[in-house]
């Protein structure tokens, strides 16, 4: 094992290395845009065997991810904002096909007006398309993600592709100390990719990707949504995999003083850092708060985050997206799946700092509500 | 030549009477043999071919959307090359709306890559899965369902997109024009694509009897008459070298191909005269 330090978006690099994709078809992006460097790099430099697909934009690279995944390789790509945009049409694709992908957002915000810095509108954008979702909150967790990622999908229970979420920036751009696993350990936890069934084999033909009509379609569909349901416990049991071998704790919640917590903050990503920071600073002047952060946001771990927040009264969600109209994403899944009473906060949108001032607005105006959804942070006229 | 009996695109499909895209394939598997695999644009082809639990391809397929061809070929080839599978032909199969329309900057992209693949363009001149709605491989004067003929219009006002020139334009090894209609000079092109290392693109004459309108019997008819009046000129680039393939013993006048097509018939003397007007240019050009 060796510690360098180093920003998340080369931690995926490094995971992505250790995995041993086949097939990397990618297209740059501020800011993803150091992976596909990394990742031409080392594919230059014969550290990765696989082939590099300098593809002409991000609807081409996702269509590539398809194919290559077809053809029964383990297939990693990644992108960010107006390209995961463009990939829109093939990423619910890749999830019908039942293709394993890996994906790497560099969670960035969406135009108009043009910006590129960090919200979560993008991957928040996909949530429908049958992906698992895991949003992670530091480097480290990006590179362990990224490595599950690829056991998550390609479980025979799963089949169904990853998104691993990392902030904009303030990951993919900020160095902090990572410990990169041995490759040995990897080849343990996660052994090549073999497809249970022939794929694109001219010994053994089948045809995939076809039409299916109304006597077919809505099954095709219910599959997802089963695979997906599954998916909750092969999360679990990978991260306890992952915790025998590497010693690093994971799961689909990570909940931080929620026991006797009568406010919980509910956030993903890395403005959870500055959440646990924040409760513990309530907590010395006697506020009762906890934090839970979501790292599974498809599938959303309904029974884990009711058992984490059992004990509270009110829980404040924050959001760095937008569904207009009803609030942030994560509010509106909170509201209809836990039975809470539970307040909105849109965080952060293109880049805006969370401060700690603003994390004191949120406690203030859950304690003492005066709306169901709260922008924070907006500025006079 | 000898051209194999085994059927690689089967029988029972949901073509309709007289599809020369479905013949379009067969020949070209024909050609390739069993250790092909085949990726679809969305289209005729795809939805004929393949509808849920059926399927009409006796060799691997695989289709993913409409545009992306190209890109999925690109895919497929990769991971075909990486896992030591160097001897698989890799062949896409795009209409003309899926190829010189929406999926032009994947294929472009696909081509420029270097990818060992083939790409046909089974080009019947407008979208007919959706109905005959005109595509920008389209002839001059034709009427579809979205440049129809009215009052004020005579059907499509633009000649079709020169879409082989444009591939030949990447620098690519081999490209060819061909026709479901000269199966020989077609497979032998199919052959040399495959066998060339590189990418290679052919642009295949594909006559439609629904989108065309003329009796389902006169599919091969009527891409003959399209080679014989020069409307269709059949040619290979290799390594950037120039070839005509095939050359009419003479020259039939225009007005025999487009006649009998009810896509045509509107069309008055004025118009078929500016039409054998550009056959003309375009063979002169062509040196046929």
């Amino acid at each position: 094992m060796k510690r360098e330090v180093m920003t998340a978006n080369k931690a995926v690099a490094e995971a992505v290395k250790l995995a041993k994709p086949q097939v990397i078809p990618v297209y740059p992006i501020t800011p993803q845009t150091t992976i596909s460097e990394y990742l031409a790099q080392f594919v230059a430099d014969e550290e990765i065997d696989a082939k590099y697909i300098k593809v002409e934009s991000e609807h081409s690279a996702i269509s590539a991810a398809v194919g290559a995944s077809g053809a029964g390789v383990r297939v990693f790509t990644a992108t960010s904002s107006q390209g995961l945009m463009l990939m829109h049409e093939i990423i619910f694709a890749a999830a019908g096909m039942r293709t394993p992908i890996v994906l790497a957002d560099a969670n960035r915000a969406i135009s108009a007006p043009l910006n590129i810095w960090n919200d979560q509108q993008d991957s928040i954008s996909q949530r429908d398309a049958g992906w698992l979702q895991i949003y992670v909150e530091n480097a480290q967790e990006a590179l362990d993600t990224t490595l599950m990622a690829f056991k998550i999908s390609e479980n025979p229970k799963v089949l169904l592709p990853s998104m691993v979420c990392l902030d904009g920036f303030i990951l993919t751009h900020t160095v902090e100390p990572v410990e990169v696993p041995e490759q040995e350990k990897v080849d343990e936890f996660l052994p090549p990719y073999k497809p249970d069934h022939s794929f694109l084999d001219p010994n053994e033909p089948m045809s995939i990707g076809t039409l299916a009509d109304p006597d077919y379609y809505l099954e095709a569909r219910h599959a997802m949504s089963v695979a997906m349901r599954e998916s909750l416990d092969v999360i679990e049991d990978t991260c306890k995999e992952f915790a025998d071998i590497f010693g690093r704790e994971y799961g689909l919640i990570d909940p931080y003083k929620t026991e006797d917590a009568e406010i919980i903050f509910v956030a993903m990503g890395s403005m959870c850092s500055t959440l646990r920071v924040m409760v513990d600073e309530l907590r010395e002047k006697g506020e009762k708060v906890g934090l839970l952060k979501i790292r599974a946001y498809r599938p959303f771990p309904v029974e884990a985050i009711d058992e984490a927040v059992k004990n509270c009264d009110k829980l404040a969600v924050l959001d760095k997206n937008i569904s207009f109209g009803i609030g942030g994403a994560l509010f509106a899944d909170v509201k209809a799946k836990i039975h809470k009473d539970a307040y909105g906060f849109i965080v952060g949108l293109g880049g805006r700092d969370i401060t700690p001032e603003a994390i004191m607005e949120v406690y203030e105006k859950t304690k003492n509500p005066e709306q169901e959804v709260t922008w924070i942070g907006l500025k006079e006229e | 030549m000898e051209i194999p009996k085994e059927e690689l695109l089967a029988p029972g499909h949901r073509g309709c009477a007289g599809c020369g895209a479905s013949i379009a394939v067969r020949l070209a598997l024909k050609a390739l043999g069993k250790n092909t695999v085949a990726i679809s644009a969305t289209g005729c082809l795809e939805v004929m071919t393949t509808p849920y639990p059926e399927t009409a391809w006796e060799i691997p397929w695989i289709h993913v959307a409409f545009e992306n061809a190209g890109a999925v070929a690109s895919g497929v080839e990769a991971a075909l090359r990486i896992q030591g599978k160097d001897d698989v032909n890799v062949i896409a199969f795009g209409g003309d709306g899926g190829t010189v329309d929406i999926g032009l900057q994947s294929l472009s992209g696909a081509m420029e890559r270097g990818h060992n693949l083939t790409y046909i363009c089974y080009d019947n001149e407008a979208y007919m899965n959706t109905g005959i709605q005109r595509s920008g491989a389209t002839p001059y004067g034709a009427t579809t369902t979205t440049s129809p003929k009215g009052k004020d219009s005579f059907g499509e006002e633009k000649p079709k997109k020169n879409m082989p020139m444009i591939m030949a334009a990447h620098g690519i090894p081999y490209v060819a024009t061909a026709s479901i209609a000269y199966p020989e000079d077609f497979m032998k092109k199919v052959k040399k694509a495959a066998e060339i290392d590189g990418p290679a693109y052919i642009h295949l004459n594909q006559p439609c009897t629904t989108g065309w309108g003329y009796d389902s019997s006169k599919t091969i008819e009527m891409g003959r008459l399209a080679v014989e009046t020069g409307s269709w000129i059949l040619y290979e680039i290799e390594n950037g070298e120039f070839n005509i393939t095939y050359r009419p013993t003479e020259r039939k006048p225009v007005a025999e191909y487009l006649k009998p097509q009810k896509r045509f018939r509107h069309l008055d003397d004025e118009h078929i005269e500016k039409i054998q007007e550009f056959v003309d240019n375009e063979c002169a050009e062509l040196g046929l």
